[in-house]
């Protein structure tokens, strides 16, 4: 039974480098035919960059990529598909105004169809592999699931046997995780070899054959998954043992600190972001906020911190709507609030200026006379570098060039330097590795601790239920429920995201 | 009645140039290039356009030369901006200066050396440039005059349109040309060759562009080289294409309306007192007036490249 194996792909040291950045370092991987492999590994270890090379994105500097046994030179993505890969990209890529349809047949070589007769054969396609998706409805109005079915049946459609997906679960929900994977599984059976790049230990274990993991840009190691536990896998990813319980201290004598009521808001084009939205925010207390990304997480974020109108609705402070109030008149009522936005180097911080400058954008209004005192700034970011173990060459490098976690450890460590006593984090641990990831669950149950009102807007359910007190659930605007984080189960929330009702 | 049927025939003339602005901008646009160099385009047309005609005495050597001079400018530009990722309303920018420049310089120098002092198309040329002359249709009342009586630059422009909308909407290759336009990421991902293509709807951008450049140095001042000739129509052309909302076949609409407003001062009677000042500003008030129209409507799905003025670099991180 071993002989019928076949080597899809090996890689053999692998190396690429960014200027002086080497993010691969001599990589070994191997991935069969009939196969899941997880590529697993903390960010910045190189598993995208090593996949964007798989993909003929980018071209390695040294080493050899062999497809089925035969050394191949992947140039470009169109490489890469003659050869039977395929990629489904973490950032999809998808063009919005097309329909399903347009973007399956898009850049193959063959004649354009008619309409219709494309639409038998997406759909024929849709059959083999236990796929849905209409194939007349454009991209931009379809959820993000759906656009992941869009982009599978995209490298299904050009004969790809090989599929690498990035990070393919960081925005689904845990049903349409479930989906996923028996569409995956599918495919293993039909002899596709897989390649499922994630840092999800639990997702790993469950869908993957075997493991390779990545750490600072080399493999360190490939096991096969039945013989491991997340400890051991963390372990290996990490180097080192870490404990993978996330604290959670009891909340002290919580206090509403804000009740929002009947809250309403539209989005530019007319469609409804929030309607109805009734919660309360508690001091000594972190509040979960699940849900479907875009079902009215960012707008909540934005109308609470004063950046985006409400239509319909009050946010009470003791009796006194904060909503549209200017974010002076807020603090003047008592309350100081901070917002960690999304987009960290969008919304967040200025990409192009340094912690010094950026630690200024929140306080260069204390200081007194037309000149700026950067002073105060610089300590106050040399003491966060010190306190929150930031990774930086120095006050002054612009932050884009820190890593992401770092960046996130700039962002908070500025906003709770302000002393707030309400502080709402949107995906505060998106995209961070599993070290980064516990520094900042435990900056937020520090806050938590000395009675800061703490939101999180998260969306690894996992986390969620061992962070928060209360989780708010959100499904298409509207709030399906406030469960209790303590006895509520993933699968009752994931239930709540799709817009269930469900007795807690 | 007939006052009318005048002035719809002098619009499709007067907008003329402006479609093949627009279409040509239009292809450009559709590759997530904003090149606003198509005045700079149109003047380096103008002038090859009539100095092919007037050393040759050919109409169709004369297209030829204004489609190639257009393209060169083009190519200037998609060398910049595609390959080394230059700014592109810099460098559209800078394109026009050059264009209008060159274009003056070169007629100047054509003039110092001519013996007369100026420089008028040979009849040979003139004679291809009229009005054709269809039996039977041009010659039906009222569909003869608005329909078959045109000079040639007209029906070629309908037709570039046409060929254009064709391409781009009912081909596989518009198909991804769009593609790239939108999301130059994910066509480049679906193995589109996103340079490639590029660079060739931005060099028949610029040739069409030059055409309608020569339109204006050889039929506006009637076969009279003049400096300036083409007079900010490719500022006017930039505006269309959000006015047609990047549909060549629209545009045909877009510059008929421009170019009623071009000629709209003829034909109303003088005695209603609107000076002429006025007439000369509509075109741009309009164009001003669908820039705020089209940017409030943004939001309800106007269909404006998605990637439309970012350069597109497949390792960028």
């Amino acid at each position: 039974m071993e002989q019928t194996v076949q080597t899809a792909i090996r890689c053999r040291g692998i190396t690429k480098r960014f200027g002086e950045v080497v993010a691969n370092d001599g990589i070994e991987l191997e991935v069969r035919y009939g196969e899941v492999l997880a590529l697993l590994g903390e960010n910045g270890s190189g598993k995208t960059t090593l996949m964007n090379m798989i993909s003929g994105i980018y071209h390695p500097d040294e080493g050899v990529i062999e497809v089925d046994g035969a050394p191949a030179a992947i140039g470009s993505p169109a490489d890469a598909q003659a050869l039977g890969i395929g990629m489904i990209h973490q950032h999809f890529k998808l063009v919005e105004p097309f329909s399903a349809m347009d973007n399956i047949v898009l850049g193959t070589k063959e004649k354009r169809l008619p309409a219709k007769a494309l639409r038998r054969k997406v759909l024929e396609l849709c059959e083999t592999y236990g796929l849905t998706i209409e194939p007349e409805k454009p991209v931009r109005e379809m959820s993000v699931s759906e656009k992941q079915t869009v982009e599978i049946l995209k490298v299904l459609y050009r004969g790809a046997r090989i599929l690498i997906l990035d990070e393919p679960t960081a925005v689904l929900t845990p049903q349409e995780t479930d989906k996923l994977f028996a569409i995956l599984r599918q495919m293993r059976a039909k002899g596709c070899a897989i390649i499922i790049i994630t840092h999800k230990l639990n997702e790993v274990l469950a869908i993957s054959d075997r493991v390779t993991i990545l750490r600072r840009g080399r493999s360190v190691d490939t096991v096969e998954t039945a013989g491991v536990d997340a400890a051991r896998l963390t372990e290996l990813m990490v180097g080192r043992k870490v404990s993978l319980s996330i604290r959670r201290p009891e909340p002290k004598d919580p206090q509403t600190i804000l009740k929002v009521v009947d809250l309403g808001v539209t989005r530019p084009d007319g469609s409804a972001a929030l309607t109805d939205v009734n919660f309360t925010i508690r001091t000594g207390e972190i509040l979960g906020v699940a849900g479907v990304a875009g079902s009215g997480q960012k707008e909540l974020c934005e109308v609470l911190a004063g950046l985006l109108p409400a239509q319909k609705g009050a946010a009470l402070y003791h009796k006194e709507n904060i909503l549209g109030k200017s974010p002076a008149e807020i603090i003047n009522l008592g309350i100081s609030m901070s917002f960690v936005p999304e987009d960290r180097l969008g919304m967040g911080l200025v990409a192009g200026m340094g912690m010094t400058d950026n630690m200024l954008l929140k306080s260069y209004r204390e200081g007194k006379g037309p000149f700026v005192d950067r002073a105060p700034a610089r300590a106050l970011a040399e003491s966060l570098i010190k306190e929150l173990n930031i990774v930086t060459p120095g006050t002054e490098t612009p932050v884009r060039m820190l890593s992401g976690g770092n960046v996130q450890k700039v962002l908070l460590g500025r906003e709770i330097e302000s002393g707030p006593n309400l502080l709402i984090t949107a995906y505060p641990v998106r995209g961070l590795d599993i070290n980064s990831s516990y520094v900042i669950y435990d900056l937020l149950n520090q806050q938590k601790e000395k009675g800061v009102a703490v939101v999180f807007i998260g969306e690894d359910l996992d986390v969620l239920l061992e962070l928060c007190d209360r989780i708010l659930v959100l499904c298409h605007g509207r709030v399906t429920g406030v469960a209790d984080a303590r006895t509520a189960t993933k699968e009752q929330i994931g239930r709540m995201m799709t817009g269930e009702e469900v007795d807690l | 009645m007939d006052l009318f049927l005048k002035f719809l025939v002098a619009a499709v003339a007067a907008g003329t140039p402006l479609l093949f602005g627009t279409v040509g901008e239009i292809l450009t646009e559709k590759v997530g290039h904003l090149n606003l160099g198509v005045e700079g385009m149109m003047a380096l047309g103008a002038c090859a356009g009539f100095m092919a005609g007037y050393a040759t005495d050919n109409l169709l050597l004369a297209w030829l030369a204004a489609f190639a001079a257009g393209l060169g400018g083009a190519l200037i530009y998609a060398v910049l901006t595609v390959t080394f990722m230059a700014n592109q309303n810099v460098a559209g920018l800078t394109l026009t200066i050059f264009g209008v420049g060159l274009s003056n310089f070169f007629g100047i120098y054509m003039l110092g050396k001519s013996e007369s002092g100026s420089l008028k198309l040979p009849e040979a040329v003139t004679a291809q440039m009229r009005s054709v002359d269809i039996p039977v249709l041009s010659d039906l009342p009222v569909v003869g005059p608005l329909l078959f009586q045109y000079n040639p630059f007209v029906y070629l422009g309908i037709a570039v349109a046409l060929v254009c909308a064709w391409y781009l909407f009912r081909t596989k290759t518009g198909l991804n040309v769009q593609a790239i336009g939108e999301n130059p990421g994910a066509a480049d991902a679906a193995s589109i060759d996103v340079t490639r293509w590029k660079y060739v709807n931005i060099l028949l951008g610029g040739g069409i562009c030059g055409i309608g450049g020569a339109y204006c140095s050889m039929i506006i001042n009637g076969g009279v080289w003049l400096s300036d000739s083409v007079g900010g129509l490719g500022w006017i052309a930039v505006a269309l294409v959000i006015f047609a909302a990047w549909k060549p076949h629209m545009a045909i609409w877009g510059s008929l309306v421009f170019g009623a407003l071009r000629v709209l001062e003829y034909y109303v009677p003088q005695s209603m007192g609107i000076p002429a000042a006025l007439y000369k500003m509509l075109p741009f008030l309009m164009t001003a007036l669908v820039l705020v129209i089209s940017s409030m409507r943004r939001s309800a799905g106007s269909r404006i490249p998605g990637s439309l003025g970012v350069n597109y670099f497949r390792e960028e991180r």
